[in-house]
């Protein structure tokens, strides 16, 4: 026992060092290491199936496209990434058709992470030895130069038959070929053998020479660039795909959906999803210099420090899972997290929101140096009104449209954020969220219909407005003019436990500010999809986040093609208008330009007036970085951040010892009362066990 | 016994395919194929072909139950029930609706959870005996009656509750051991001493005051007056005598735990991120991944089944007199 005792405790000791608590290794200390946390469990790193943004965590550091984001400018703006530059497209008539030809000239010299694909005998694998494998790095590795062939290959892989690419669809629409190609490589492939994409040419996308690719549009689709800067359009090497499809590499989990191959700076080198993810730098990497230019105010915070140095700055990153928020919270703020984001729980701890409304650091996290960076994502929340609904919709004409109108101003969206949401999201005035362009600043952003101009501040409008607007679509009082039936609205809504309590409350607080009934429909996930897909919902809430920053990417959520009840499409209001689509199919093509932006005014002016949507929210994200973590801007667009971050070891772990230092003495004091509790409890189990008998009573 | 054994497994057979057939009708009646579909495929950009394709590479394009459009026996064995269930009778659990092996994730994740659970276990189940013959034998005493005050507070305390307090106050306040991680080897001591160490003290209540009763029982019968009679000490007495003879209904419950050694602590392992099997088969449900939840419900099944006989082979060896027939 005394043995066990010593032999636990110098474990214990032996791993603690002198922090006790520190999650991480002792030989990790010092390191230039960045750490953060995942919550979800990536389901796919395969760029062709990955689409959740918990996967462009890791996806995006391995992975390169053509084209980025630049990390510092706002609004944002492409750059090229592995491409000499932004590929510009020629159009060509053919057949009474007009044509977009893309050539994409990527810089010589780019090379692959070490991989064991690219060593030709891994290749040539058999089960046995792939079992013993533990992982496919144990492997030798090789590494080659990046060629267009790759691009083209993983163009390909988008249509591959065993692959769910989630952009296939509308690709398909675009790329010349790409839909029969799907149905060439369907008649190719044989079960369990790999499916050669070199064998099979695609019309479409063509081989220029070893650096260059030429890739052809139906019609004219600007926003196509924006794609090329997502990893759907990635460099993808054969050699990978063929050595994942080897027999016995999927019964290990060894698969490109698991094990990422790319030219990044990063390279994925422990994958435990249910533990932790590694990145380690890319030996390989040519080397990237951190931007010399940025947003205005960023050279005044440090941001451009480092201009023109070579980039990745970190060694390693690794990623804890943390499923949930006490925990998460805790130990970012013990310094084990270097980036934390902000959750309800904690909102009040670390926020305080100044006079004018500015939200700022409170004492306690500006003592330890931790600072603080909001952004608007390029995301929007609404409360979509069906329009195929005969009370709420189309059908209800020009009543309808008034009554859609007075919910919009009763929907209180500033309450609902700063009661809901901290006052993290600013209301929705318009589809098209702040820093997009075609948004409006200050006077010109605002919703006439819901709001006014006073005193230099957008102003929602009086209840009054409303009630009289509900009157004018024959509904005085909430109740239908005609019959004199009480008017009651039903939103569907996957919010159902207790804790969503208060939001019903709030929301039928909203309606009843017009006298106006309200049922909530509370349904699980799958019915709800299904109520939209049928367009059988009333009211409901739903989401969307851009996949680029263009207008068009908001816009098309209004486009009456899009229906989701006909088509199932994005636009789950199924607005339709004539005007509307015509105005889109124009906007959606051209370049930005005053003339575009008019376009969107208009395009806008028309959403206000339908009111199809009853208001909503952009979110607005706070997050929260050490002092010791240097470079970090929000960036909602671009994932690949890591290679711009940097830390100061030597700081972190000079103020991870501040602030963990272990208080042993209560321990100390709890064994000491056990010791003397057990004493006396001793001696009377001694004294009865010595007691004699005792007559019987 | 043997031959017990062996009917007791051909029992299990039937009991097998009922879970599967319960657990199956429970899955798609809130759940269907395309819902599935559209859960793991994702919210953005879903076609119906997706759909499709999804359905037909997994086989969930075919009925569920009886298939009217095949002929024969293939009517019954060409649907989803049989074509998803029959491989997990030789323990083929096939790959998960994102394709992973379901059977390495399993490897994988069993370890976490028995190094936390199997300590939790035998630790728990030495203080609580312990405590409890302490109680005994200190019946009617102030000490027995703080004892069980003791216990009715620390059973009516919300695991969450030790889970949050201890992590606050032991890993924030005192910074002894990290809040929550995992590593291999020795160095998994450091993370797991905290949540043993609380799923200890959070079982003590319950499992005391239970075993204090059955001991009590047990102390007033005359084989431990002749015992005690014999000049036997009470230490002897308690730990050689009433122990034995209270194993019976202590081995009821505790052998039958035996499966959640393995199937690990949902709370503990989420709060002390403990990579373990705890979580799987809630996420399965969540995300909708029939092929996980239909495995897990299985071995779970199949765990039960051997606890359960584990537990009848228990009580020949604590109770010589029992025979199993």
């Amino acid at each position: 026992m005394r043995l066990f005792l010593i032999l636990a405790g110098s474990v214990l000791i032996a791993g603690c060092g002198e922090i006790w608590n520190d999650p991480y290794p002792v030989a990790e200390q010092g390191k230039n290491i960045l750490y953060s946390v995942f919550s979800e469990r990536p389901k796919h790193l395969d760029p062709a199936q990955s689409y959740a943004s918990d996967e462009a965590t890791f996806t995006r550091q391995v992975y390169e496209p053509p084209l980025q984001y630049h990390y510092l400018k706002r609004p944002y703006q492409l750059i090229p990434l592995t491409a000499a530059e932004i590929p510009q497209p020629r159009f060509v008539e053919k057949g009474g058709a007009t044509y977009s030809v893309y050539d994409v000239r990527i810089r010589p010299g780019t090379r692959y992470q070490p991989h064991p694909g690219f060593v030709e005998a891994n290749l040539k694998l058999d089960r046995d030895t792939v079992a013993k494998l533990k992982n496919p790095y144990e492997l030798p590795l090789g590494a080659r130069e990046l060629k267009a062939d790759d691009y083209i290959y993983q163009i390909k892989r988008l249509a591959h038959p065993h692959l769910h690419s989630p952009i296939f669809g509308l690709m398909a629409e675009y790329i010349v070929g790409l839909k029969e190609y799907a149905e060439t490589l369907k008649k190719a492939a044989k079960p369990g053998e790999w499916l050669d994409l070199r064998k099979h040419d695609l019309e479409g996308v063509q081989r220029v020479d070893d650096y260059t690719y030429r890739v052809t549009l139906k019609g004219r689709y600007p926003q196509f660039v924006y794609w090329l800067a997502m990893p759907f359009f990635a460099s993808m090497p054969w050699e990978a795909d063929r050595f994942f499809a080897q027999p016995g590499m999927t019964e290990k989990n060894f698969t490109l959906d698991w094990w990422p191959v790319g030219t990044g700076p990063f390279m994925l080198s422990e994958n435990d999803p249910n533990a932790r993810m590694v990145l380690s730098r890319n030996p390989n990497f040519r080397g990237e210099a951190y931007p010399s230019e940025g947003a205005p105010g960023d050279a005044e915070r440090g941001l451009l420090a480092d201009a023109g140095k070579t980039m990745p700055f970190l060694d390693k990153a690794v990623y804890t899972r943390e499923k949930e928020a006490i925990p998460l919270w805790n130990k970012f703020l013990q310094g084990y997290y270097d980036v934390g984001g902000i959750v309800s729980d904690s909102f009040d701890q670390a926020i305080r929101f100044s006079a004018d409304g500015e939200p700022g650091l409170t004492p306690e996290m500006q003592a330890r140096g931790i600072q603080l960076d909001t952004s608007i994502g390029p995301t929007i929340f609404y409360v979509g009104a069906n329009m195929l609904d005969p009370v709420i919709g189309h059908a209800g004409g020009e009543r309808a449209r008034k009554l859609r109108q007075a919910l919009s101003i009763a929907i209180d969206w500033e309450e609902f954020l700063s009661v809901f949401r901290n006052g993290r999201g600013v209301a929705a005035y318009g589809p098209v969220p702040p820093g997009i362009f075609g948004f409006r600043e200050d006077k010109d952003a605002i919703n006439p219909v819901t709001h006014e101009w006073k005193g230099a501040k957008a102003q929602r409008r009086s209840i009054e407005t409303a009630r009289k607007l509900l009157a004018e679509a024959g509904y005085p009082e909430g109740r239908d003019a005609k019959t004199g039936q009480p008017l009651v609205l039903y939103l569907d809504t996957t919010q159902r436990g207790p804790e969503d309590k208060s939001m019903m409350d709030w929301w039928r607080k909203q309606f009843a500010k017009l006298s106006v009934q309200f049922e909530p429909r509370q349904t699980d996930w799958n019915r709800f999809q299904e109520k939209l897909r049928k367009g059988s919902a009333q009211l409901f809430i739903v989401g969307w986040s851009a996949d680029y920053p263009d207008p068009e990417n908001f816009m098309f959520l209004l486009y009456g093609p899009q229906g989701r009840a006909k088509t199932q499409g994005e636009n789950a209001a199924n607005y339709t208008s004539p005007e509307f689509d015509a105005l889109f199919e124009k906007m959606r093509v051209m370049q930005n330009s005053p003339e575009r932006q008019a376009l969107i005014d208009r395009l806008t002016e028309i959403y206000r007036r339908d009111a199809p949507w009853l208001g909503g929210f952009h979110p607005k994200n706070f997050a929260l970085f050490h002092s010791w973590l240097g470079n970090a801007k929000a960036n909602e667009m671009s994932d690949n951040k890591l290679k711009y971050l940097k830390v100061d070891p030597v700081k972190r772990e000079a103020l991870r010892r501040e602030w963990n230092r272990p208080v042993v003495w209560p321990v100390v004091l709890i064994l000491v009362l056990i010791a003397l509790s057990i004493v006396p409890a001793y001696r009377n189990f001694r004294r009865r066990e010595r007691m004699p008998a005792r007559a019987a009573a | 016994m043997s031959a017990y054994i062996v009917r007791r497994l051909l029992y299990a057979l039937p009991i097998l395919v009922g879970v599967n057939l319960i657990t199956f009708a429970l899955f798609f009646f809130v759940n269907s194929p395309d819902d599935m579909a559209r859960m793991q495929l994702g919210a953005k950009r879903v076609t119906p072909e997706a759909i499709e394709k999804w359905k037909a590479e997994r086989g969930y394009d075919l009925p569920l139950l009886w298939n009217d459009a095949a002929s024969g026996v293939r009517k019954f064995t060409q649907t989803i029930f049989v074509q998803k269930s029959l491989r997990m009778f030789v323990f083929d659990f096939g790959y998960s609706e994102d394709k992973r092996n379901i059977a390495v994730e399993i490897r994988e994740r069993m370890g976490p959870s028995l190094a936390l659970q199997v300590p939790v276990f035998i630790v728990g189940l030495a203080v609580c005996i312990t405590f409890a013959l302490l109680l005994a034998f200190f019946r009617a005493t102030y000490f027995d009656f703080w004892g069980v005050v003791l216990c009715v507070v620390m059973m009516s305390i919300s695991m969450l509750f030790y889970i949050i307090g201890g992590q606050y106050v032991v890993s924030k306040v005192w910074h002894l051991v990290p809040i929550s991680g995992f590593q291999g080897g020795l160095d998994a001591a450091r993370f797991l001493v905290l949540p043993i160490v609380i799923g200890v003290v959070a079982g003590i209540g319950v499992s005391s005051r239970l075993y204090r009763t059955v001991f009590l029982e047990e102390i007033g019968k005359e084989y431990v007056r002749t015992a005690r009679a014999k000049g036997l000490s009470e230490g002897l007495v308690l730990f050689r005598h009433v122990l034995r003879n209270a194993l019976i209904p202590i081995l009821t419950g505790v052998v039958a735990a035996i499966p959640f050694l393995f199937l690990g602590s949902l709370l503990s392992e989420s709060f002390f991120g403990i990579p373990g099997l705890g979580s799987f088969t809630i996420e399965a449900i969540q995300s909708q991944d029939f092929a996980v939840v239909r495995s897990m419900v299985f071995i779970g099944a199949v765990l039960y089944i051997v606890a359960l006989i584990a537990t009848d082979i228990s009580y020949t060896i604590a109770d010589p007199r029992v025979r199993l027939q």
